[in-house]
């Protein structure tokens, strides 16, 4: 009963929490109160000014920013890739440095000097879509990169796809809008905002349906299926073989 | 009603034991009258078998294939082998309302909609990986212990040839459920046949019926899948275990063991006993791994579609040696002569592999003719015995290796933090270093234990007690080996080179010279076991 209990205290905050948090993004695009906007102006001047320019104008560290949009900013510092802990040949994720405030501040500080992709409405991240046209959708235009179970895979010069289990709605959205690193971007008339919650659906549908055939090995195909049956099944069966054979002693 | 009928004849039985054996002594009767049998049961039932772990591996392959061929039968009655397209609708929601083939649809029906339908397809593939792994087991076992030579060469190009042919049926079924991952798979194996020059493109309309994927490609695995190959995977297995029989089993040189005689346990009836318990044991081990481990989710792949490749695209196991050789090609091997493309980047990983396979294949003849050596083996080798050998196979266990690691080149990269491009440029390396590095350590490596053989076999373990003799001298006190350990230490063959003879016609060939010069090669290096003489004099320090 306690653990009910806890499970349903802790859904009540981590739900209310997101909503609170989602609906303060969409506030920040909507009406940025000028008061929010010098805040994200300050926050910029400390923490992002010295590669990408006082004006966004960018710097050779650093690319301009101007155009790229509060979601881009809300995907970038949101998800921890900025403020970049090093130079690499892609943005590492990391603990998340800035609090939502204070991320949504920024973007909407970004986001007033030059038009450029908003941060998404909940609706479109309800992942109540398609999961079938999703799916395939996902298949198509992402599995090349991200494998078909968003597990991740490997690009040139050590820069990856990441797995994209655990990632929040918003920010799949906003990295499909803005196309971070290395990825492509998605446009509205490639992917239709529909489409887009179409593929949330889908991957929120492998979150929360783990595999019918049981643990995954991290859903990486037959790499991790052969080393499995190598190492634990053929280990097992070796073990049986050396056991049936002993001699008492 | 099951259970009322065995209630019912449960007492029965007991209340009567005579009856049961008078039952079993008529019911035999019969039988032999019939059959005259019995010769057969005293035969095989008599059967030696000697007890040793890795003398166990050739079993866990037939057992697997066992279970492969229980399973795969309960999913050929609900597989549909067809490409005709049907609108998904079982219950599996991200797939509902798309377009795919029947094979497709079937096989999800297998998986979500057929009561231990998931859970058969889990256990047939599982047991599939084991089967080959465990054959790939064997066979090591087999080389390094010498157990191919004369009179078993056949049963070694046998048991190779049932290697080979359980690659096919693993790739025929891997491509059968028509799902993405799968038709990658054949779209390479398509790409593969069209890169031979001049019939390559003809050879590829012929199998898939026309252009990729065309509408034949699934029923024609089908019918390789379900009838050629397991037809002929039957007939070679009896056929490997009648040589089995007839050959009798080898042995592990020990006190009491000749190559004349064969010591263990007969098969009727302990050996059977332990081996049926293995069966159950081993189809234990893979209905747990297929319980709690998903196996090609079909799901996550989705229907075939030309267009997407996902990341993480590899083959089942075994087929990785033959990716990994593709993807260790370097690029710009490509050349266009008189409007003609020749694509090396194929041709060399084809003609490499092909020449690896037939090499293994025919090594036993190789070997035999290096070697000169006519007579018949029964005893084992230790590895460290025949360092050439070994310290070959340890080569070609690295190559092969290599060419694996290569195939899951992307996902050691995004899982160490890697470049790609770093980590396949340090696999072409092992690939053509490593087995030179393979062959020079282990041949070291073996010769080194042979000389601490003959050190513990003439002068015994050191204890690690030290005295002190009268004189001020410190020595270490030797603890001499027990006869039945130093017989395993001394006893096995002195090989030596050939010497060249000329032949009838009093010349010598150059033929002759190739041989002695490979026989130099094989036997130069040699550590000669330890004689009686020796052993008499070791014994007196």
């Amino acid at each position: 009963m306690a653990t009910v209990a806890l499970i349903a205290i802790g859904l009540i905050f981590t739900g209310g929490g997101y909503a609170l948090f989602s609906s303060t993004a969409t506030a920040g695009t909507s009406a940025s109160s000028q008061t929010t906007i010098d805040e994200g102006k300050k926050l910029f001047a400390a923490n992002c000014a010295s590669c990408h320019g006082a004006a966004l104008q960018g710097t050779a560290a650093g690319p301009s920013l101007i155009g790229v949009g509060a979601a881009s900013v809300d995907f970038q510092v949101g998800t921890g890739r900025m403020p970049l802990a090093m130079s690499g040949p892609q943005a590492m994720q990391k603990p998340v440095q800035f609090s939502p405030d204070q991320v949504s501040a920024m973007a909407a500080y970004v986001a007033s000097l030059s038009p450029g992709p908003a941060i998404p409405d909940a609706s479109l991240l309800d992942g109540k879509g398609d999961a079938t046209n999703g799916a395939e959708l996902f298949r198509i235009n992402c599995a090349m990169c991200h494998n078909v179970a968003g597990a991740g895979g490997a690009l040139t010069e050590g820069k990856f796809a990441p797995p994209l289990t655990g990632v929040a709605s918003v920010h799949i959205y906003e990295a499909m809008l803005t196309g971070p690193q290395n990825m492509p971007v998605f446009n509205n008339a490639n992917l239709t905002p529909e489409d887009k919650r179409d593929i949330i659906t889908y991957l929120k549908y492998l979150e929360a349906n783990p595999s019918p055939g049981g643990y995954e090995l991290g859903s990486l195909g037959p790499v991790a299926e052969g080393l499995f049956v190598w190492i634990f099944g053929l280990g097992a069966i070796v073990a049986v073989t050396i056991w049936l054979t002993a001699k008492s002693n | 009603m099951t259970n009322l009928l065995t209630k019912d004849e449960a007492p029965a039985a007991t209340t009567t034991p005579t009856k049961g054996s008078r039952f079993t002594a008529a019911a035999s009767n019969y039988i032999e009258d019939r059959t005259s049998i019995s010769g057969a049961v005293k035969e095989f039932g008599r059967k030696i078998f000697p007890d040793h772990w890795s003398f166990m591996l050739g079993e866990v392959s037939l057992y697997s294939f066992v279970i492969i061929f229980l399973t795969g039968s309960f999913l050929t009655f609900f597989y549909q082998a067809s490409m005709a397209t049907v609108i998904y609708d079982g219950s599996y929601v991200p797939l509902k309302g798309l377009e795919m083939s029947t094979a497709m649809s079937s096989s999800l029906h297998i998986s979500f909609d057929l009561r231990g339908g998931l859970l058969i397809r889990q256990i047939h593939h599982w047991a599939a990986l084991v089967f080959v792994a465990a054959i790939g087991l064997h066979m090591l076992r087999i080389y390094f212990t010498g157990a191919f030579r004369k009179p078993r060469e056949l049963n070694w190009v046998i048991g190779f040839v049932l290697f080979i042919l359980a690659m096919a049926e693993g790739f025929t079924g891997y491509s059968l459920p028509d799902d993405l991952l799968s038709g990658n798979g054949l779209r390479i194996i398509e790409g593969m046949v069209q890169g031979i020059p001049f019939v390559g493109t003809w050879i590829s309309f012929l199998v898939f019926g026309g252009d990729f994927p065309g509408t034949a490609i699934v029923g024609r695995l089908y019918t390789l899948h379900i009838l050629l190959l397991p037809a002929i995977i039957v007939a070679l297995i009896a056929m490997h275990l009648v040589f089995v029989i007839v050959h009798k089993h080898t042995q592990f040189s020990g006190p009491g063991k000749t190559e004349n005689n064969v010591v263990g346990a007969p098969i009727l009836p302990m050996f059977a006993a332990k081996a049926g318990g293995f069966f159950f044991i081993v189809f234990g081990i893979i209905v747990l791994m297929a319980s709690f481990f998903t196996i090609n989710p079909i799901w996550n792949y989705g229907p075939y579609d030309p267009s997407p490749v996902s990341a993480g695209t590899q083959p089942d196991w075994y087929i990785g040696f033959a990716d990994g050789a593709l993807r260790l090609m370097p690029p710009g091997l490509e050349v266009v002569l008189f409007n003609h493309t020749y694509s090396f980047n194929i041709l060399i990983p084809l003609v490499v592999l092909g020449l690896f396979i037939l090499v293994v294949l025919i090594y036993p003849f190789i070997e035999a003719w290096i070697t000169g050596d006519k007579r018949e083996h029964h005893l084992l080798d230790r590895p460290r015995n025949v360092p050439t050998r070994t310290a070959i196979g340890a080569a070609g266990v690295t190559f092969y290796a290599s060419l694996w690691a290569a195939a899951s080149s992307d996902i050691v990269a995004t899982h160490f933090q890697l470049s790609i491009e770093g980590v396949i440029h340090t696999v072409q390396a092992t690939t053509i270093l490593g087995p030179i590095a393979a062959y020079l350590i282990t041949k070291r490596v073996c010769i080194a234990l042979m000389k601490k053989d003959r050190e513990i076999a003439l002068h015994g373990y050191e204890s690690g007690r030290i005295v002190r003799l009268p004189g001020g001298e410190y020595i270490e006190v030797h603890q001499p080996v027990d006869e039945y350990e130093r017989w395993k230490l001394v006893n096995f063959t002195d090989n030596k080179p050939l010497m060249i003879r000329p032949n009838a016609k009093g010349q010598i060939t150059g033929l002759q010279k190739v041989r002695v010069g490979m026989s130099k090669w094989f036997f130069e290096d040699r550590i000669s076991p330890v004689t009686t003489k020796e052993l008499e004099h070791g014994d007196h320090h």
